[in-house]
């Protein structure tokens, strides 16, 4: 049992920290620089780091779960505004189907966002949602119902590109699929999907979203505590007084537990069987959530009338925590999960 | 990163297993009556003999030189087999590690890791608590001896101890941390009273309160340096916040388990909200598990002293009042009509978490000066 860093992932912390500090935003209105944006983009893709999840030859993802959960807590930081969960989420998708990919896919989901959307061929009959795409979107994949599980498909709307739109994440689009999307099987599966390969892949989705609130949560507390020791009133820095200096230690102790709950679910993405990986998901998503909005909001209050700012940059990081808490389920979903396997289903109570 | 057992790991984990299937002795968690802490030394004892105590302390005073993330797989099966924690002395063991010369602790680490040799920890006083270093007691140095005056109060197992860490003013004439030592005293002598503290769960056993009137100690009693005890004190609460070193998980984990045992039994018998408190209690003690687990492999490069002691305090308190208020909330009208309810009882013990081993809000000025860097006032 040793939780440490090996040296490979020491190496890639340092890397993501790196680029996400050199093009990630540093100011609100660093969000319209599009040339920034594109720069970054260019530098995830060159890097590899959407393909960390697909297949290396024999079936098995490039890199773990622990890797993959490393770059989404190191982009996260500095709210870098650039698709990352969503492709590696999609194509860890195709993987377990043994499908080839074919460019960047991102997966639609059901509009609670808590999973990948089941679908009946030929068109689709409700509402969809894609998270997170990237800028040049390739594929949308949903999953059909076959014997002994699922298989991958694509959805298309009249056959043009899905555009992205912005929900309250202003670093990361959605994308409305409305009813009537063409549904076809992606062709050359080797697998069919299984519920035990489709709950390590929901571990996965929970493990990156959890990751993804911790890098939130230390980028957002790094900001408050600096501008806690330079704000002054009364004379002295506003972060000299007890009652601002225990909201941001309160914050500090979210955030540490929380890292080592996410920590736990990306390791048992790939190392503990699909159930237990996914209930390691569930604990730490349900963690996670709750900690990133309290940090989140003590951000913003230390912060004081210039937190509530557009062009305040907290905001940012609350709004990315609301749809990474929503992306696979928030803490309440969570909870009733993790509460029907450990307490058993009532009759009369939800 | 691997949180899986090593081949080593699993063979101690196993071995442990299978010696608690046979002895574990059926004690309540230590927080719910005195039953616990009146047979806390031969719990202690037992699981030294067998092998399963002092995992992480040096085999020269009779620990087993293992890494220390052997003490979670200790804390997993306790909690696993409804075992009481393992005893918490591993924070003075740290301290007369770090401070204490080497006769020192020839002398006593061998007696408190074996549990052969009891000990208490007189540091609070009543005019000292969260201002520890006002502390009054004196020790006057008397010849080969120094002379003890003054009152302790929640000193831990006075009234068994054989030994006392005592930390006691031998120079009044320097400021107030600077004037103060340690020593290892012995408690059986007359000049010593001892009375049992009252909790408001109604245990009597866990706490003392100690007054010293011309006790006696050594000079060679001394642990450190004269003037060093702020130091050694330092290093010692340090370590008294470390859910690692108190072995705590076990015992909240068992409480969980307990619970969930009791909604799966009945479960028409629990509303949703109740159902809801027991799983969030249950990931409040997930999280302490594997915190627990990261802080100690962070030790595999060494033990520090410092102030993340505080965090790891704090994340303690709160998912010891977490699991106290499910345990409230699932005994519902039992609680107040049995006094001896043991969710009643959880709950009254848990809000003492954040007073002992230094009050919450001293953590958190704590976390934000020396973790956060922000100014003093």
């Amino acid at each position: 049992m040793d939780t440490r860093d090996t040296p490979e992932q020491a190496e890639l912390r340092r890397a993501a920290h790196q680029l996400a500090g050199q093009l990630g935003p540093s100011t609100v209105a660093d969000l319209d620089d599009q040339t920034r944006a594109k720069r970054l983009a260019v530098a995830v893709h060159d890097a590899g780091w959407l393909e960390l999840r697909d297949d290396r030859g024999d079936g098995e993802p490039l890199a773990g779960g622990v890797e993959a959960a490393i770059l989404a807590e190191g982009l996260a930081e500095t709210v870098a505004d650039v698709a990352f969960g969503g492709p590696v989420l999609a194509a860890d998708l195709a993987r377990r189907c043994g499908a080839a990919n074919l460019g960047t896919p991102v997966v639609a989901y059901t509009p609670d966002l808590l999973g990948v959307a089941v679908l009946e061929t030929p068109v689709t009959t409700t509402a969809l949602h894609a998270v997170d795409l990237p800028a040049d979107g390739g594929p949308v994949y949903g999953l059909v119902r076959v014997g002994g599980g699922y298989r991958l498909a694509q959805v298309r709307v009249d056959g043009a590109a899905i555009g992205a739109d912005h929900g309250a994440d202003l670093t990361r689009s959605t994308c409305l699929i409305p009813p009537g999307a063409t549904v076809v099987e992606v062709p050359g599966q080797r697998r069919i999907l299984t519920d035990d390969e489709l709950a390590s892949w929901t571990a996965l989705g929970l493990a990156l979203t959890s990751a993804d609130l911790v890098g939130l949560m230390r980028g957002v507390l790094e900001l408050a505590v600096a501008y806690a020791v330079e704000r002054r009133q009364f004379g002295v820095p506003v972060g000299s007084f007890q009652a601002v200096q225990h909201l941001l230690a309160d914050a500090h102790c979210l955030m540490e537990g929380s890292i080592s709950v996410a920590l736990h679910a990306s390791w048992a993405v790939d190392d503990l069987p699909p159930a237990d990986a996914r209930t390691a998901g569930r604990v730490a998503k349900a963690y996670c959530a709750r900690a990133a909005r309290d940090v989140c909001e003590t951000a913003v209050q230390v912060h004081g009338g210039i937190g509530n700012t557009w062009e305040c940059l907290v905001h940012v990081f609350l709004r990315r925590a609301l749809l990474s808490s929503q992306w696979f389920g928030d803490d309440g979903e969570q909870l009733r999960q993790l509460e029907r396997e450990r307490l058993g289903t009532v009759d009369g109570l939800p | 990163m691997d949180f899986r057992d090593s081949p080593a790991e699993a063979e101690f984990r196993s071995r442990l297993r299978a010696w608690l299937a046979e002895h574990n002795l059926g004690l309540p968690a230590s927080s719910t009556n005195d039953e616990y802490w009146v047979r806390q030394a031969e719990w202690h004892t037992a699981l030294y003999d067998a092998g399963f105590f002092g995992l992480s302390w040096p085999a020269r005073f009779g620990g087993h030189d293992l890494p220390t993330v052997f003490d979670v797989i200790l804390d997993d099966e306790l909690a696993a087999a409804g075992a009481p924690p393992r005893p918490s002395l591993g924070y003075l063991v740290q301290g007369i590690t770090a401070h204490g010369s080497d006769a020192i602790k020839d002398r006593f680490l061998p007696g408190l890791i074996s549990g052969r040799q009891r000990w208490c920890q007189g540091f609070s006083e009543p005019d000292a608590g969260s201002d520890l270093a006002s502390l009054r007691t004196t020790a006057t140095r008397d010849g080969d001896d120094y002379v003890i005056n003054g009152h302790k109060v929640w000193t831990s197992y006075s009234d068994v101890a054989d030994w006392c860490f005592l930390l006691a003013r031998t120079d009044p004439d320097v400021p107030k941390h600077k004037g103060l030592s340690a020593f290892a005293l012995p408690m059986d002598q007359s000049g010593i009273e001892q009375r049992p503290l009252r909790m408001i769960n109604g245990i009597t056993t866990e706490f003392g309160q100690v007054h010293f009137d011309g006790a006696r100690v050594a000079a060679e009693n001394m642990i450190g340096e004269p003037g060093e005890g702020w130091r050694i004190a330092m290093t010692i609460v340090s370590h008294e916040r470390e859910p690692g070193e108190l072995g705590y998980v076990a015992r909240y984990a068992k409480t969980v388990n307990e619970m969930e045992r009791a909604v799966r039994a009945s479960p028409s018998a629990f509303r949703s909200d109740q159902r809801e408190q027991v799983t969030w209690a249950y990931v409040q003690a997930e999280m302490l598990r594997l915190h627990v687990r990261r802080r100690l492999s962070e030790r595999l490069d060494g033990v520090e002293h410092g102030p993340g002691g505080s965090v790891d305090k704090l994340l303690m308190t709160w998912v010891e009042q977490t699991v106290g208020t499910a345990a409230l909330g699932v005994s519902g009208s039992r609680a107040v009509l049995d006094s001896d309810d043991l969710g009643l009882n959880v709950y009254l013990y848990s809000r003492a978490q954040s007073v002992m081993g230094g009050t919450s809000q001293i953590q958190k000025n704590i976390v934000a000066t020396r973790i956060l860097g922000l100014p003093t006032a």
